[in-house]
Protein backbone atom coordinates (compact mmCIF):
# COMPACT_ATOMS: atom_id res chain seq x y z
CA UNK A 1 0.00 0.00 0.00
CA UNK A 2 2.70 2.13 0.89
CA UNK A 3 5.02 1.38 -1.88
CA UNK A 4 2.21 2.43 -4.27
CA UNK A 5 1.95 6.08 -2.80
CA UNK A 6 5.90 6.08 -3.69
CA UNK A 7 6.69 8.89 -6.02
CA UNK A 8 9.66 8.48 -8.24
CA UNK A 9 10.76 11.96 -9.77
CA UNK A 10 13.76 12.97 -11.95
CA UNK A 11 14.48 16.94 -12.21
CA UNK A 12 16.58 17.55 -15.32
CA UNK A 13 18.82 20.78 -15.30
CA UNK A 14 21.46 22.10 -17.01
CA UNK A 15 23.32 24.46 -14.44
CA UNK A 16 22.30 26.06 -11.82
CA UNK A 17 20.11 28.70 -14.05
CA UNK A 18 17.42 30.74 -12.36
CA UNK A 19 14.97 28.40 -13.99
CA UNK A 20 16.58 25.27 -12.73
CA UNK A 21 16.72 26.38 -9.31
CA UNK A 22 12.85 28.08 -9.40
CA UNK A 23 11.73 24.30 -10.69
CA UNK A 24 13.55 22.44 -7.75
CA UNK A 25 11.91 25.25 -5.29
CA UNK A 26 8.67 24.58 -6.91
CA UNK A 27 8.35 20.95 -6.68
CA UNK A 28 9.69 20.44 -3.51
CA UNK A 29 7.29 22.83 -2.10
CA UNK A 30 4.89 20.89 -3.71
CA UNK A 31 5.85 17.49 -2.57
CA UNK A 32 6.37 18.35 0.97
CA UNK A 33 3.14 19.98 0.70
CA UNK A 34 1.24 16.80 -0.77
CA UNK A 35 3.40 13.57 -0.68
CA UNK A 36 3.96 14.09 2.67
CA UNK A 37 7.43 12.66 2.01
CA UNK A 38 6.60 9.95 0.03
CA UNK A 39 8.80 10.55 -3.12
CA UNK A 40 12.39 11.11 -3.92
CA UNK A 41 13.59 13.64 -6.23
CA UNK A 42 17.05 12.84 -8.44
CA UNK A 43 18.44 16.21 -10.05
CA UNK A 44 20.50 15.09 -12.56
CA UNK A 45 22.33 17.70 -14.37
CA UNK A 46 23.08 17.45 -17.80
CA UNK A 47 26.07 20.26 -18.34
CA UNK A 48 27.50 17.03 -16.18
CA UNK A 49 25.90 13.73 -17.66
CA UNK A 50 25.22 15.00 -21.17
CA UNK A 51 25.00 11.26 -22.02
CA UNK A 52 21.84 11.10 -19.62
CA UNK A 53 19.39 13.08 -21.68
CA UNK A 54 18.70 10.73 -24.21
CA UNK A 55 17.63 7.91 -22.25
CA UNK A 56 14.49 10.13 -20.93
CA UNK A 57 14.09 11.77 -24.61
CA UNK A 58 15.01 15.23 -22.79
CA UNK A 59 14.68 18.24 -25.13
CA UNK A 60 13.74 21.09 -22.93
CA UNK A 61 15.08 22.20 -19.69
CA UNK A 62 14.03 22.38 -16.89
CA UNK A 63 12.16 18.78 -17.04
CA UNK A 64 10.11 16.85 -14.46
CA UNK A 65 10.15 13.17 -15.34
CA UNK A 66 7.78 11.08 -12.96
CA UNK A 67 9.36 7.44 -13.13
CA UNK A 68 7.38 6.02 -10.91
CA UNK A 69 4.46 4.91 -10.79
CA UNK A 70 4.12 4.56 -14.37
CA UNK A 71 3.33 5.42 -16.69
CA UNK A 72 6.24 8.46 -17.33
CA UNK A 73 5.19 12.00 -17.58
CA UNK A 74 7.22 14.50 -17.83
CA UNK A 75 6.68 18.35 -17.39
CA UNK A 76 8.64 21.08 -18.54
CA UNK A 77 9.33 24.38 -17.56
CA UNK A 78 9.90 26.07 -13.88
CA UNK A 79 6.29 24.25 -12.71
CA UNK A 80 5.65 27.71 -11.64
CA UNK A 81 1.96 26.74 -12.22
CA UNK A 82 1.15 24.42 -8.92
CA UNK A 83 -2.23 22.71 -10.36
CA UNK A 84 -0.75 22.27 -13.72
CA UNK A 85 2.45 20.68 -12.15
CA UNK A 86 0.14 18.64 -9.69
CA UNK A 87 -2.48 17.34 -12.55
CA UNK A 88 0.32 16.71 -14.71
CA UNK A 89 1.80 14.16 -11.88
CA UNK A 90 -1.66 12.81 -11.03
CA UNK A 91 -1.12 14.04 -7.38
CA UNK A 92 -4.14 14.47 -5.35
CA UNK A 93 -3.68 17.73 -3.69
CA UNK A 94 -3.94 17.41 0.06
CA UNK A 95 -4.41 21.34 0.87
CA UNK A 96 -7.90 20.94 -0.20
CA UNK A 97 -8.84 17.94 2.10
CA UNK A 98 -8.57 21.01 4.86
CA UNK B 1 41.51 40.53 -53.43
CA UNK B 2 37.84 40.48 -53.46
CA UNK B 3 37.99 38.18 -56.46
CA UNK B 4 40.04 35.53 -54.31
CA UNK B 5 37.91 35.90 -51.53
CA UNK B 6 35.05 34.80 -53.61
CA UNK B 7 37.07 31.57 -54.56
CA UNK B 8 38.62 30.42 -51.72
CA UNK B 9 34.31 30.60 -50.02
CA UNK B 10 35.03 27.09 -47.84
CA UNK B 11 32.67 23.84 -49.37
CA UNK B 12 32.20 21.18 -47.88
CA UNK B 13 31.71 17.90 -50.66
CA UNK B 14 28.37 16.71 -50.83
CA UNK B 15 28.94 12.73 -51.60
CA UNK B 16 25.79 13.00 -53.96
CA UNK B 17 26.62 13.00 -57.61
CA UNK B 18 26.50 15.74 -59.61
CA UNK B 19 25.63 17.91 -56.93
CA UNK B 20 28.99 19.17 -56.17
CA UNK B 21 28.73 20.23 -60.32
CA UNK B 22 26.40 22.16 -59.64
CA UNK B 23 27.12 24.04 -56.29
CA UNK B 24 30.38 24.78 -57.03
CA UNK B 25 32.17 22.35 -54.71
CA UNK B 26 29.32 21.85 -52.58
CA UNK B 27 27.60 22.83 -49.41
CA UNK B 28 29.00 26.07 -47.22
CA UNK B 29 31.46 24.47 -44.86
CA UNK B 30 30.53 24.67 -41.25
CA UNK B 31 27.16 26.39 -42.04
CA UNK B 32 23.38 25.04 -42.28
CA UNK B 33 21.89 23.70 -45.57
CA UNK B 34 18.17 23.42 -45.88
CA UNK B 35 16.76 20.89 -47.64
CA UNK B 36 13.18 21.48 -48.71
CA UNK B 37 10.65 19.49 -50.61
CA UNK B 38 7.45 17.49 -49.99
CA UNK B 39 6.55 14.22 -48.50
CA UNK B 40 8.94 11.29 -50.45
CA UNK B 41 10.90 13.49 -52.53
CA UNK B 42 13.78 11.89 -50.96
CA UNK B 43 14.84 14.70 -48.24
CA UNK B 44 15.81 11.73 -45.45
CA UNK B 45 17.66 9.91 -47.78
CA UNK B 46 19.71 13.38 -49.34
CA UNK B 47 20.59 13.69 -45.54
CA UNK B 48 21.81 10.31 -45.41
CA UNK B 49 23.77 10.26 -47.93
CA UNK B 50 25.75 13.26 -46.97
CA UNK B 51 26.37 11.42 -44.18
CA UNK B 52 27.38 8.05 -45.11
CA UNK B 53 29.76 9.71 -48.37
CA UNK B 54 31.26 12.10 -45.62
CA UNK B 55 32.22 9.29 -43.47
CA UNK B 56 33.56 6.56 -46.32
CA UNK B 57 35.06 9.13 -49.27
CA UNK B 58 36.16 11.87 -46.90
CA UNK B 59 36.56 10.64 -43.39
CA UNK B 60 33.98 13.09 -41.91
CA UNK B 61 31.75 11.48 -38.86
CA UNK B 62 28.53 13.06 -38.93
CA UNK B 63 25.40 13.29 -36.62
CA UNK B 64 21.78 12.02 -37.51
CA UNK B 65 19.60 13.87 -35.41
CA UNK B 66 16.02 12.32 -36.42
CA UNK B 67 12.58 13.78 -35.10
CA UNK B 68 10.74 11.05 -36.89
CA UNK B 69 12.09 7.84 -37.67
CA UNK B 70 13.69 5.89 -35.18
CA UNK B 71 17.33 4.09 -35.66
CA UNK B 72 16.04 0.70 -36.46
CA UNK B 73 13.57 2.10 -38.88
CA UNK B 74 16.50 4.49 -40.67
CA UNK B 75 19.21 1.75 -40.51
CA UNK B 76 16.25 -0.75 -42.66
CA UNK B 77 15.56 2.18 -45.03
CA UNK B 78 19.35 3.00 -46.27
CA UNK B 79 20.16 -0.74 -46.35
CA UNK B 80 18.96 -1.26 -50.02
CA UNK B 81 21.19 1.82 -51.36
CA UNK B 82 23.93 -0.18 -49.44
CA UNK B 83 24.57 2.05 -46.27
CA UNK B 84 25.68 -0.12 -43.23
CA UNK B 85 24.20 2.05 -40.48
CA UNK B 86 25.24 0.06 -37.72
CA UNK B 87 28.60 -0.76 -38.96
CA UNK B 88 29.22 2.75 -39.24
CA UNK B 89 27.55 3.80 -35.71
CA UNK B 90 29.66 0.69 -34.24
CA UNK B 91 33.02 2.07 -36.28
CA UNK B 92 31.85 5.28 -33.92
CA UNK B 93 31.88 7.07 -37.44
CA UNK B 94 28.14 7.99 -36.91
CA UNK B 95 26.08 8.85 -34.48
CA UNK B 96 21.83 8.57 -34.85
CA UNK B 97 19.63 10.01 -32.15
CA UNK B 98 16.04 10.17 -31.94
CA UNK B 99 14.27 12.58 -30.37
CA UNK B 100 10.68 11.57 -29.57
CA UNK B 101 8.37 14.13 -28.64
CA UNK B 102 5.04 12.70 -27.26
CA UNK B 103 2.63 15.04 -26.91
CA UNK B 104 0.15 13.31 -24.54
CA UNK B 105 3.16 12.69 -21.85
CA UNK B 106 4.14 16.43 -21.67
CA UNK B 107 2.70 19.25 -20.02
CA UNK B 108 3.49 22.80 -20.01
CA UNK B 109 3.93 24.91 -17.19
CA UNK B 110 6.30 27.96 -16.80
CA UNK B 111 9.75 29.31 -18.69
CA UNK B 112 11.28 26.76 -20.41
CA UNK B 113 14.02 26.71 -23.58
CA UNK B 114 15.42 23.35 -25.50
CA UNK B 115 18.96 23.43 -24.30
CA UNK B 116 18.58 19.98 -23.81
CA UNK B 117 18.62 19.21 -27.28
CA UNK B 118 21.49 21.67 -27.25
CA UNK B 119 22.93 19.43 -24.62
CA UNK B 120 22.28 15.79 -26.53
CA UNK B 121 23.53 17.09 -29.78
CA UNK B 122 26.65 18.69 -28.96
CA UNK B 123 27.40 15.35 -26.69
CA UNK B 124 26.82 13.83 -29.82
CA UNK B 125 29.00 15.95 -32.13
CA UNK B 126 31.76 15.68 -29.77
CA UNK B 127 31.71 12.04 -28.42
CA UNK B 128 32.37 11.21 -32.23
CA UNK B 129 34.48 14.71 -33.58
CA UNK B 130 31.48 14.91 -36.15
CA UNK B 131 31.81 17.43 -38.67
CA UNK B 132 28.32 17.10 -40.75
CA UNK B 133 24.95 16.69 -38.70
CA UNK B 134 22.00 15.80 -40.32
CA UNK B 135 18.26 17.40 -38.66
CA UNK B 136 15.37 15.60 -39.61
CA UNK B 137 12.73 17.19 -39.70
CA UNK B 138 13.35 19.71 -37.08
CA UNK B 139 9.63 21.10 -37.57
CA UNK B 140 8.38 17.88 -36.05
CA UNK B 141 8.96 19.90 -32.96
CA UNK B 142 6.05 22.59 -33.59
CA UNK B 143 3.98 19.45 -33.03
CA UNK B 144 5.19 18.80 -29.95
CA UNK B 145 5.71 21.99 -28.60
CA UNK B 146 2.91 24.51 -27.45
CA UNK B 147 5.08 27.82 -26.74
CA UNK B 148 5.95 28.27 -30.70
CA UNK B 149 7.13 31.86 -29.56
CA UNK B 150 10.13 29.90 -27.34
CA UNK B 151 10.29 27.29 -30.03
CA UNK B 152 11.35 29.65 -32.81
CA UNK B 153 13.72 31.90 -30.47
CA UNK B 154 15.64 28.36 -29.64
CA UNK B 155 15.61 27.56 -33.00
CA UNK B 156 17.62 30.52 -34.32
CA UNK B 157 19.64 29.95 -31.87
CA UNK B 158 20.15 26.84 -32.30
CA UNK B 159 21.66 27.46 -35.99
CA UNK B 160 23.47 30.32 -34.88
CA UNK B 161 25.26 27.58 -32.40
CA UNK B 162 25.86 24.78 -35.08
CA UNK B 163 27.41 28.01 -36.84
CA UNK B 164 29.37 28.30 -34.04
CA UNK B 165 30.15 25.06 -33.70
CA UNK B 166 31.69 25.01 -37.18
CA UNK B 167 29.51 21.54 -38.35
CA UNK B 168 28.02 21.53 -41.99
CA UNK B 169 24.65 21.36 -41.15
CA UNK B 170 21.77 19.47 -43.12
CA UNK B 171 17.92 20.59 -42.28
CA UNK B 172 15.25 19.40 -43.89
CA UNK B 173 11.92 20.59 -43.95
CA UNK B 174 8.49 20.07 -45.17
CA UNK B 175 7.54 21.99 -48.23
CA UNK B 176 4.58 24.64 -47.01
CA UNK B 177 1.72 25.47 -49.07
CA UNK B 178 3.07 29.11 -50.12
CA UNK B 179 6.39 28.99 -48.38
CA UNK B 180 9.60 26.65 -48.93
CA UNK B 181 8.71 25.23 -45.57
CA UNK B 182 5.45 24.73 -42.94
CA UNK B 183 7.44 26.83 -40.46
CA UNK B 184 9.26 29.18 -42.38
CA UNK B 185 12.51 28.16 -41.69
CA UNK B 186 14.17 29.46 -44.67
CA UNK B 187 13.80 32.50 -42.49
CA UNK B 188 16.47 31.16 -39.89
CA UNK B 189 18.93 29.48 -42.40
CA UNK B 190 20.08 31.68 -45.17
CA UNK B 191 22.88 30.33 -46.31
CA UNK B 192 21.90 27.64 -48.59
CA UNK B 193 18.77 26.25 -49.90
CA UNK B 194 17.77 23.23 -51.62
CA UNK B 195 14.73 23.12 -53.24
CA UNK B 196 13.56 18.86 -53.66
CA UNK B 197 10.79 18.22 -56.24
CA UNK B 198 8.67 14.95 -56.98
CA UNK B 199 6.19 15.52 -59.85
CA UNK B 200 4.37 13.41 -62.67
CA UNK B 201 4.58 14.71 -66.23
CA UNK B 202 2.36 12.85 -68.61
CA UNK B 203 2.35 9.45 -66.08
CA UNK B 204 6.30 9.71 -65.60
CA UNK B 205 7.53 10.56 -62.54
CA UNK B 206 10.37 13.22 -62.72
CA UNK B 207 12.59 14.29 -59.41
CA UNK B 208 13.90 17.50 -59.35
CA UNK B 209 16.39 19.66 -57.88
CA UNK B 210 16.27 23.26 -57.68
CA UNK B 211 19.16 25.66 -55.85
CA UNK B 212 16.76 28.47 -54.09
CA UNK B 213 19.71 30.54 -53.14
CA UNK B 214 23.32 30.12 -52.31
CA UNK B 215 24.78 33.17 -50.00
CA UNK B 216 28.26 33.94 -51.18
CA UNK B 217 28.64 31.66 -54.20
CA UNK B 218 27.31 31.38 -57.54
CA UNK B 219 25.73 28.55 -58.22
CA UNK B 220 23.45 26.94 -61.03
CA UNK B 221 20.07 28.30 -61.10
CA UNK B 222 18.16 25.66 -64.00
CA UNK B 223 15.98 22.82 -62.44
CA UNK B 224 18.07 19.51 -62.57
CA UNK B 225 16.91 16.07 -62.55
CA UNK B 226 18.04 13.97 -60.04
CA UNK B 227 17.47 9.70 -59.55
CA UNK B 228 17.18 7.61 -56.82
CA UNK B 229 18.83 3.93 -57.31
CA UNK B 230 20.40 1.47 -55.88
CA UNK B 231 23.70 3.61 -55.54
CA UNK B 232 21.60 6.66 -53.81
CA UNK B 233 21.04 10.02 -55.12
CA UNK B 234 22.51 11.34 -58.31
CA UNK B 235 22.08 14.42 -59.43
CA UNK B 236 22.12 15.46 -63.21
CA UNK B 237 23.76 18.39 -63.91
CA UNK B 238 23.28 19.99 -67.45
CA UNK B 239 26.08 19.32 -68.93
CA UNK B 240 28.32 22.63 -69.78
CA UNK B 241 27.58 23.58 -73.74
CA UNK B 242 31.11 24.40 -74.23
CA UNK B 243 32.80 23.46 -78.01
CA UNK B 244 35.64 22.84 -76.19
CA UNK B 245 36.28 18.84 -76.44
CA UNK B 246 39.41 17.79 -78.14
CA UNK B 247 39.28 16.20 -82.12
CA UNK B 248 41.06 13.52 -83.05
CA UNK B 249 42.81 12.89 -86.61
CA UNK B 250 42.45 8.82 -86.33
CA UNK B 251 40.45 7.30 -88.69
CA UNK B 252 37.93 4.40 -87.73
CA UNK B 253 36.01 1.92 -90.01
CA UNK B 254 32.43 1.90 -90.56
CA UNK B 255 32.25 -1.30 -90.25
CA UNK B 256 31.83 -2.17 -93.42
CA UNK B 257 34.44 -1.68 -95.86
CA UNK B 258 32.80 -0.93 -99.10
CA UNK B 259 30.67 1.95 -96.88
CA UNK B 260 34.07 3.22 -95.71
CA UNK B 261 35.55 3.32 -99.68
CA UNK B 262 32.49 6.13 -99.44
CA UNK B 263 34.68 8.66 -97.14
CA UNK B 264 37.93 10.18 -98.42
CA UNK B 265 39.62 9.37 -95.78
CA UNK B 266 38.07 5.74 -95.65
CA UNK B 267 36.19 5.69 -92.31
CA UNK B 268 34.55 8.32 -89.74
CA UNK B 269 36.82 10.35 -87.68
CA UNK B 270 37.36 8.76 -83.86
CA UNK B 271 34.64 10.40 -81.57
CA UNK B 272 32.37 12.06 -84.16
CA UNK B 273 28.82 11.43 -83.93
CA UNK B 274 27.33 9.68 -86.75
CA UNK B 275 23.38 9.59 -87.52
CA UNK B 276 21.85 7.29 -89.58
CA UNK B 277 17.78 8.18 -90.57
CA UNK B 278 15.40 5.50 -92.68
CA UNK B 279 12.09 4.58 -92.67
CA UNK B 280 10.95 1.31 -91.06
CA UNK B 281 13.43 -1.83 -92.30
CA UNK B 282 15.71 -0.10 -94.41
CA UNK B 283 18.76 -1.71 -92.23
CA UNK B 284 19.54 1.00 -89.87
CA UNK B 285 20.10 -1.76 -86.75
CA UNK B 286 22.08 -3.97 -89.50
CA UNK B 287 24.50 -0.68 -90.21
CA UNK B 288 24.70 -0.24 -86.48
CA UNK B 289 25.41 -3.55 -85.80
CA UNK B 290 28.60 -3.64 -88.09
CA UNK B 291 30.04 -0.44 -86.33
CA UNK B 292 29.35 -2.57 -83.20
CA UNK B 293 31.13 -5.42 -84.33
CA UNK B 294 34.28 -3.38 -85.96
CA UNK B 295 34.48 -1.66 -82.64
CA UNK B 296 34.31 -4.96 -80.57
CA UNK B 297 37.24 -5.97 -83.09
CA UNK B 298 39.46 -2.80 -82.47
CA UNK B 299 39.01 -4.01 -78.50
CA UNK B 300 36.94 -0.67 -77.95
CA UNK B 301 34.44 -1.01 -75.27
CA UNK B 302 31.38 -0.50 -76.65
CA UNK B 303 27.96 0.09 -75.23
CA UNK B 304 24.52 -0.31 -77.33
CA UNK B 305 21.43 0.96 -76.48
CA UNK B 306 18.45 -0.43 -77.36
CA UNK B 307 14.85 1.21 -77.27
CA UNK B 308 12.66 -1.81 -78.99
CA UNK B 309 14.93 -5.12 -79.15
CA UNK B 310 16.25 -7.15 -76.04
CA UNK B 311 19.60 -7.91 -75.95
CA UNK B 312 18.82 -11.65 -77.13
CA UNK B 313 16.85 -10.23 -80.12
CA UNK B 314 19.21 -8.58 -81.06
CA UNK B 315 21.68 -10.96 -80.94
CA UNK B 316 19.52 -13.52 -82.97
CA UNK B 317 18.62 -11.19 -85.98
CA UNK B 318 22.10 -9.96 -86.16
CA UNK B 319 23.19 -13.76 -86.58
CA UNK B 320 20.97 -14.27 -89.47
CA UNK B 321 23.08 -11.45 -91.82
CA UNK B 322 26.21 -13.03 -90.48
CA UNK B 323 27.38 -10.26 -87.39
CA UNK B 324 28.24 -12.40 -84.41
CA UNK B 325 27.75 -10.60 -81.77
CA UNK B 326 27.86 -12.95 -79.08
CA UNK B 327 31.38 -13.69 -78.35
CA UNK B 328 31.63 -10.26 -77.60
CA UNK B 329 28.67 -10.20 -75.38
CA UNK B 330 30.29 -12.92 -73.86
CA UNK B 331 33.70 -11.04 -72.79
CA UNK B 332 32.24 -8.28 -71.75
CA UNK B 333 33.75 -6.05 -74.69
CA UNK B 334 29.83 -5.55 -75.45
CA UNK B 335 27.26 -4.33 -73.45
CA UNK B 336 23.87 -4.13 -74.42
CA UNK B 337 21.12 -2.10 -72.35
CA UNK B 338 17.68 -2.56 -73.38
CA UNK B 339 14.94 -0.75 -71.92
CA UNK B 340 11.53 0.80 -73.08
CA UNK B 341 11.62 4.13 -73.47
CA UNK B 342 8.07 5.28 -71.79
CA UNK B 343 9.92 3.53 -68.36
CA UNK B 344 11.58 6.42 -67.22
CA UNK B 345 11.88 10.38 -68.45
CA UNK B 346 14.08 11.97 -70.77
CA UNK B 347 16.62 12.53 -67.76
CA UNK B 348 16.13 9.61 -66.59
CA UNK B 349 17.69 8.01 -69.46
CA UNK B 350 19.90 10.77 -70.08
CA UNK B 351 21.11 9.66 -66.18
CA UNK B 352 21.08 6.26 -66.47
CA UNK B 353 23.18 6.63 -69.84
CA UNK B 354 25.78 8.77 -67.42
CA UNK B 355 26.21 5.95 -65.08
CA UNK B 356 26.65 3.27 -67.59
CA UNK B 357 29.50 5.47 -69.34
CA UNK B 358 30.60 6.23 -66.15
CA UNK B 359 30.81 2.66 -64.95
CA UNK B 360 32.12 0.82 -68.24
CA UNK B 361 33.90 3.42 -69.83
CA UNK B 362 33.03 2.56 -73.03
CA UNK B 363 34.84 3.86 -76.59
CA UNK B 364 31.51 3.47 -78.52
CA UNK B 365 27.67 4.12 -77.92
CA UNK B 366 25.32 3.35 -80.33
CA UNK B 367 21.76 4.08 -79.41
CA UNK B 368 19.41 2.46 -81.63
CA UNK B 369 16.85 4.39 -82.27
CA UNK B 370 16.77 7.44 -81.10
CA UNK B 371 14.03 8.59 -82.31
CA UNK B 372 11.77 6.50 -80.10
CA UNK B 373 12.60 8.64 -77.15
CA UNK B 374 10.35 11.03 -78.62
CA UNK B 375 7.62 9.08 -77.41
CA UNK B 376 8.17 10.59 -74.21
CA UNK B 377 9.21 13.89 -74.08
CA UNK B 378 8.45 17.47 -76.56
CA UNK B 379 10.39 17.86 -79.53
CA UNK B 380 12.32 20.60 -77.53
CA UNK B 381 12.99 18.31 -74.47
CA UNK B 382 14.52 15.90 -76.55
CA UNK B 383 16.42 18.27 -78.68
CA UNK B 384 18.04 19.51 -75.20
CA UNK B 385 18.31 16.04 -74.34
CA UNK B 386 20.29 15.00 -77.22
CA UNK B 387 22.43 17.97 -77.34
CA UNK B 388 23.47 17.11 -73.80
CA UNK B 389 23.91 13.14 -74.71
CA UNK B 390 26.27 14.08 -77.69
CA UNK B 391 28.12 16.78 -75.64
CA UNK B 392 28.57 14.18 -72.87
CA UNK B 393 29.93 11.57 -75.34
CA UNK B 394 32.55 13.98 -77.02
CA UNK B 395 33.61 15.42 -74.19
CA UNK B 396 34.55 11.89 -73.71
CA UNK B 397 35.50 10.85 -77.20
CA UNK B 398 33.42 8.28 -77.40
CA UNK B 399 32.09 7.54 -80.99
CA UNK B 400 28.27 7.99 -80.87
CA UNK B 401 26.25 6.36 -83.69
CA UNK B 402 22.52 6.99 -83.14
CA UNK B 403 19.87 5.72 -85.35
CA UNK B 404 16.52 7.39 -86.10
CA UNK B 405 13.21 6.03 -87.38
CA UNK B 406 11.61 8.49 -90.01
CA UNK B 407 8.13 7.90 -91.89
CA UNK B 408 8.31 7.27 -95.49
CA UNK B 409 5.74 9.79 -96.16
CA UNK B 410 7.24 13.06 -94.60
CA UNK B 411 9.55 14.39 -95.89
CA UNK B 412 13.43 14.20 -94.28
CA UNK B 413 13.61 17.85 -93.21
CA UNK B 414 10.51 18.03 -91.60
CA UNK B 415 10.62 15.15 -89.43
CA UNK B 416 11.28 15.72 -85.51
CA UNK B 417 14.12 14.21 -84.87
CA UNK B 418 15.65 14.31 -87.86
CA UNK B 419 15.23 18.22 -87.22
CA UNK B 420 17.03 17.92 -83.57
CA UNK B 421 20.25 15.62 -83.83
CA UNK B 422 20.75 16.55 -87.68
CA UNK B 423 22.77 19.79 -87.23
CA UNK B 424 24.74 17.94 -84.17
CA UNK B 425 26.07 15.41 -86.25
CA UNK B 426 28.89 14.93 -87.47
CA UNK B 427 27.88 12.45 -89.95
CA UNK B 428 24.68 12.19 -91.97
CA UNK B 429 23.60 9.08 -93.60
CA UNK B 430 19.82 8.45 -95.22
CA UNK B 431 18.48 5.21 -96.44
CA UNK B 432 15.53 4.12 -98.39
CA UNK B 433 13.87 1.73 -100.23
CA UNK B 434 13.31 2.89 -103.11
CA UNK B 435 10.78 0.77 -105.93
CA UNK B 436 12.53 -0.85 -108.49
CA UNK B 437 11.23 -3.50 -111.32
CA UNK B 438 8.53 -4.46 -108.84
CA UNK B 439 11.26 -5.38 -106.36
CA UNK B 440 12.22 -3.53 -103.73
CA UNK B 441 15.48 -1.45 -103.75
CA UNK B 442 17.88 -0.31 -100.94
CA UNK B 443 19.96 2.90 -100.88
CA UNK B 444 22.00 4.55 -98.69
CA UNK B 445 23.29 8.25 -99.44
CA UNK B 446 25.88 10.65 -96.99
CA UNK B 447 24.28 13.40 -96.20
CA UNK B 448 26.92 15.36 -94.70
CA UNK B 449 30.73 14.65 -93.36
CA UNK B 450 32.20 17.08 -91.22
CA UNK B 451 35.89 17.66 -92.24
CA UNK B 452 36.22 15.30 -94.87
CA UNK B 453 34.71 14.60 -98.54
CA UNK B 454 32.42 11.78 -99.17
CA UNK B 455 30.64 10.24 -102.15
CA UNK B 456 27.62 11.72 -103.02
CA UNK B 457 25.48 9.62 -104.91
CA UNK B 458 22.83 7.55 -103.62
CA UNK B 459 24.70 3.97 -103.51
CA UNK B 460 22.28 0.82 -103.68
CA UNK B 461 22.98 -1.90 -101.94
CA UNK B 462 21.49 -5.86 -100.67
CA UNK B 463 21.18 -7.76 -98.14
CA UNK B 464 21.89 -11.52 -97.95
CA UNK B 465 22.57 -13.91 -95.27
CA UNK B 466 26.52 -13.12 -96.05
CA UNK B 467 25.21 -9.01 -94.96
CA UNK B 468 25.00 -5.83 -96.74
CA UNK B 469 26.85 -5.87 -99.96
CA UNK B 470 26.77 -2.49 -101.74
CA UNK B 471 26.09 -2.39 -105.73
CA UNK B 472 29.23 -1.96 -107.38
CA UNK B 473 28.92 1.42 -109.69
CA UNK B 474 31.14 2.59 -111.68
CA UNK B 475 32.94 5.29 -109.25
CA UNK B 476 32.95 2.65 -106.71
CA UNK B 477 34.73 0.03 -109.63
CA UNK B 478 37.53 2.96 -110.16
CA UNK B 479 38.16 3.72 -106.67
CA UNK B 480 38.50 -0.08 -105.88
CA UNK B 481 40.98 -0.70 -108.57
CA UNK B 482 43.07 2.48 -108.10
Amino acid sequence: MAKEHQFELRLYIAGQTPRSVTALKNITKYCNEHLDGKYTIEIIDLLKNPQLAEGDQIFAIPTLVRKVPVPIRKIIGDLSNEEKVLVGLNIRPLARKK
Amino acid sequence: MRQKLLLEFPKTPTGIDGLDEVTGGGFPKGRPTLVCGSAGCGKTLFGMQFLAKGISEYNEPGVFMSFEETKNDLAQNVKSLGIDLEKLIADNKLRIDHVRIERTEIEETGEYDLEGLFIRLNHAIDSIGARRVVLDTIESLFGGIQNSAVLRSELRRLFRWLKEKGVTTVITGERGDKTLTRQGLEEYVSDCVILLDFRIIEQIATRRLRIVKYRGSTHGTNEYPFLIDQDGISVLPITSLKLEHTVSDEIISTGLAELDMLFDKGGFYKGSSMLLTGSAGTAKTILASYFTLSSCKRKDKTLYLSFEESPEQLVRNMQSVGINLSPYLKSKMLHIHSSRPSLQGLEMHLLILHKLIEKLKPKTVIVDPISSLLSVGSIGEVRDMLVRLIDLLKTNNINAYFTSLTHESTLEEKDLTVNAVSSLADIWITLKNKKQDKQRGRCLRIVKSRGMGHESGTQYFSISSNGIKLEKNKKLLTHLES
